[in-house]
C-alpha cells in the first residue's frame, strides 16, 4: 500500500524521478518548471543525491551528461526557451548514447511567448529540434498520476535503451492538484554494463539488442565517449562512412525495432467509433469530455489517448484509419501532431484539426463542434 | 619548486599513450604535444590512480587532446567540457577531473562555464592551451588573441582586447591559477602537478604555439620565433614584483598566481556537509 497525497504534476515528476532511482538533477530557474527543481533540490540531499543549479540551460544539460556518465540516474527539466537552449546538448547524450530524461514543461512559444500559458508546442521541436538524424523517445502524460507513472518510466526506457528520454508535460499539469497514490516500490531498468573485461569493452558494440552495455567513467574500462562519428570502440571516425552509416542505422534502429517497449495508449467507446479523437497531454482531458458529450448525443463518437508521442505510433492511427470515417486532432500548438497523423492516415479518413495557440486549454464544446 | 622524477618516455608512453594513435592531428611546430607530454608527466608525478582519472575535452585542436590517451575520456561539443566536469566531479567526487581546452573553447563559448567553475571552486584541474587562435577552423581571432593580431577573421588587424584569463579566473575565485608556457616545459609540467594536487578549481593557461594558423599571418612563421616570442614576453612571477606597470604592459607573468590552500572550502566537500546537514534534518 503506497502513500495517497495531494500533489501537482510538477511535484509528481519529482516523486517519479526519485522511485525510478534518480540521483542527480542540474538545472536553471524556468517558468513553469522551476518546482521540480525546487523539488529535486529539498529530496535529493537527504537521500545522498546530488542537485546542482547551473549557470544556464546549456550547462545543466551537460552536467547531467557528465552525471550519467560517472554511473548516476540522471534528471533535467525545463520549459520552452530552456527546451531551445539545450537542443545541441540533447544530440550529445543521444549520439553519445548517455541515458538522460529531460521533462519540459511546454508553454506558449515561441520566444518569450507565454511564460505561465500551457501549450503544446514542442512536440516537433522534441522530434527535430537537434541537428541531424536522431532517435527520440517523448512521452506525454494527461494527469498528475501520468506525471508520476511516466516519469518512471521515461528513466528506464532511457536506461534500457542507453538514450535520451522527453517527457512532455505542459502549464496546466505544471500545478494541477490531483490525489495519487504514491507506491512504496516501482519497477527500475538499470543501464547495461560490461560483463567483459576491460580490454574487450567495445562501448559503441553492435549487439543483437541494439544497446550496448555502458561502463561506468572510474569503473577501469578507459573508454571514450565522443560526439563525433565513432566506430565500435569510441574512436573517431570523422572520414569512415560506412561507420557512420552504420551507427546512425544502429541508432535509428534500436529504438524503432523496440516500438512495443515504448508505445503506450489507451481507448474508450471504440467498439462503434465512426469519430475518433486522437488526443494527448492536458487536451486529452477536453477530448475525453468532449467524447462523452458526444456518445450523450448519440454520436458515435471514440477516444484514443496516446501517452508516446515519438516514436509516432503509426500501427495505432492506421489501425483507427481502416474503421473509422474522420479522426479528430486537438493540440495546443498551430497543429504539430495532427501533421504525422494525415501522414499515417493517408486519405484513409478525415482528419480534422482542432489547433490553437493562446494559453487556453482547448473547451471540450470546441472538440465536440469538430466531431459533429 | 617539486622535482620532477623522470621516467623513460617509453614506460611513460606504454601506460598512459593509446597504442597505435600516432601521428597526432597536429600541424608541424604546433605546440599542444608539447602540453600533453607535460600533462602526462604531471599526472605520473602526482601519482594520479589512472582508474580514477578522467579527460574531458570539447572543439578544437586541443579537443582531441584525449584522443591519444588511455584515460575514460569525454570528447563533447564546442565549449562545454567543464559543465560535463561538474557533473562527473560531483557525481563521483572521487574522480581526477582534467579538462584540457583551447583559447577559444575555454574563454568565448565556454567563458561563462570557466568562471562559474572557478565561483564554485569544485575541485577540477582546467588547461588552457592558448594559441591566440582557433586552429581548428582555420586560424580566427579569439579572446585571447593580443590586439592587432593579423587572423582570418581580423585581416586588417584585431581590435579586440583579449582577456587576461588568469586574472579572470582569480577574480571569480580560482583557488589555484598558474600561467606557463611551451618554451618553459619543465615548469609547466610542475605547474600542472600542482594543479592537480590543489584541492579546489585549478586553472593553467599555457602559452603555447600555432605557426601555421596564427604565426605565419604575424610575422612569427615558425615554432622557433614563436617559442622566441614567448621568451622574450614572458616574466617570472618574482621579476614582475620587481617591475612597473609601464615595464609590464604586454607582458604574460609566468609561474603560480593564486595558491589559496582551503580544501573544506572546495564544492564537493561542502557538498558532502550538505548532504549530512539535510540528512541531520537541516540541522547543523
Amino acid at each position: 500500500m503506497g502513500k495517497v497525497t495531494v500533489i501537482s504534476g510538477n511535484e509528481a515528476c519529482v516523486e517519479g524521478a526519485l522511485a525510478a532511482g534518480v540521483r542527480f538533477f542540474a538545472g536553471y530557474p524556468i517558468t513553469p518548471s522551476t518546482p521540480i527543481a525546487e523539488g529535486m533540490s529539498r529530496r535529493l540531499p537527504p537521500i545522498g543525491g546530488k542537485f546542482i543549479q547551473m549557470e544556464d540551460e546549456i550547462a545543466s544539460m551537460n552536467c547531467i551528461i557528465g552525471a550519467s556518465l560517472a554511473g548516476l540516474k540522471v534528471l533535467g527539466a525545463t520549459s520552452g526557451p530552456g527546451f531551445s537552449l539545450k537542443e545541441e546538448s540533447f544530440g550529445v547524450a543521444m549520439l553519445m548514447e548517455v541515458p538522460c530524461t529531460v521533462i519540459d514543461v511546454m508553454r506558449v512559444g515561441p520566444s518569450t511567448g507565454m511564460a505561465t500559458m500551457p501549450a503544446q508546442g514542442d512536440i516537433m521541436a522534441a522530434r527535430w529540434g537537434t541537428h541531424g538524424d536522431h532517435p527520440v523517445i517523448a512521452l506525454a502524460p494527461s494527469s498528475v498520476r501520468e506525471c508520476f507513472e511516466l516519469t518512471v518510466k521515461a528513466v528506464n526506457l532511457a536506461e534500457r535503451f542507453r538514450t535520451l528520454v522527453f517527457v512532455l508535460t505542459d502549464a496546466i499539469l505544471a500545478s494541477l492538484l490531483e490525489r495519487v497514490e504514491i507506491p512504496d516500490s516501482v519497477e527500475t531498468v538499470n543501464r547495461p554494463r560490461p560483463t567483459v573485461p576491460p580490454a574487450q569493452y567495445k562501448p559503441y558494440q553492435i549487439t543483437p539488442d541494439g544497446v550496448p552495455p555502458m561502463a561506468d567513467f572510474g569503473a577501469g574500462y578507459h573508454w571514450y565517449a565522443s560526439s563525433n562519428m565513432h566506430d565500435e570502440r569510441g574512436f573517431l571516425a570523422t572520414d569512415q562512412h560506412a561507420v557512420a552509416w552504420t551507427l546512425a542505422q544502429r541508432l535509428r534502429d534500436k529504438i524503432l525495432k523496440h516500438k512495443d517497449e515504448v508505445t503506450f495508449y489507451s481507448t474508450e467507446w471504440m467498439d462503434d467509433a465512426e469519430v475518433v479523437v486522437y488526443a494527448f497531454g492536458s487536451t486529452a482531458r477536453s477530448a475525453r469530455a468532449a467524447v462523452k458529450m458526444a456518445r450523450a448525443k448519440g454520436i458515435k463518437a471514440g477516444f484514443v489517448k496516446t501517452q508516446t508521442i515519438w516514436p509516432f505510433p503509426e500501427e495505432l492511427v492506421s489501425k483507427i484509419a481502416e474503421k473509422a470515417r474522420t479522426i479528430v486532432v486537438p493540440e495546443m500548438n498551430m497543429g504539430q501532431m495532427v501533421e504525422k497523423v494525415r501522414e499515417v492516415v493517408c486519405g484513409r479518413a478525415k482528419v480534422v484539426s482542432v489547433a490553437r495557440v493562446d494559453g487556453i486549454l482547448i473547451p471540450p464544446a470546441e472538440i465536440l463542434e469538430a466531431i459533429k | 619548486m617539486a622535482k620532477v622524477a623522470i621516467k623513460k618516455t617509453s614506460e611513460i608512453r606504454a601506460e598512459y599513450y593509446r597504442p597505435n594513435s600516432f601521428p597526432t592531428i597536429w600541424c608541424p611546430g604546433c605546440g599542444i604535444g608539447n602540453v600533453v607530454a607535460s600533462m602526462v608527466r604531471a599526472i605520473d608525478t602526482v601519482g594520479l590512480k589512472h582508474d580514477d582519472t578522467v579527460v574531458v575535452t570539447g572543439i578544437g585542436c586541443s579537443g582531441i587532446i584525449y584522443n591519444y590517451l588511455n584515460f575514460d575520456a569525454y570528447h563533447g561539443i564546442h565549449g562545454r567540457a567543464i559543465p560535463v566536469a561538474v557533473g562527473l566531479k560531483l557525481a563521483n567526487p572521487r574522480l581526477n577531473v582534467i579538462v584540457p581546452m583551447g583559447d577559444g573553447d575555454s574563454s568565448a563559448i565556454g567563458g561563462n562555464h570557466l568562471i562559474h567553475a572557478a565561483r564554485r571552486n569544485i575541485d577540477i584541474t582546467a588547461i588552457v592551451v592558448n594559441n591566440s587562435t582557433y586552429g581548428n577552423t582555420g586560424g580566427q581571432f579569439s579572446p585571447l588573441t593580443p590586439t592587432g593580431s593579423i587572423t582570418t577573421t581580423s585581416p586588417f588587424g584585431n581590435i579586440e582586447n583579449s582577456f587576461d584569463l588568469c586574472e579572470l579566473a582569480k577574480g571569480a575565485g580560482a583557488t589555484y591559477v598558474a600561467r606557463g608556457a611551451t618554451y618553459y616545459s619543465r615548469q609547466m609540467i610542475d605547474l600542472i602537478a600542482n594543479g592537480i594536487r590543489h584541492k579546489g578549481f585549478s586553472l593553467i593557461e599555457v602559452i603555447s604555439q600555432c605557426p601555421v594558423q596564427y604565426g605565419r599571418r604575424n610575422k612569427l612563421p615558425t615554432a622557433v620565433d614563436l617559442l622566441k616570442w614567448q621568451k622574450e614576453n614572458t616574466v617570472s612571477v618574482t621579476r614582475a614584483k620587481t617591475m612597473s606597470p609601464e615595464e609590464l604592459k604586454g607582458k604574460f607573468i609566468i609561474g603560480e598566481l593564486v595558491n589559496i590552500e582551503a580544501p573544506d572550502q572546495e564544492y564537493t566537500a561542502r557538498y558532502e556537509r550538505l548532504i549530512e546537514k539535510a540528512r541531520s534534518g537541516g540541522k547543523s
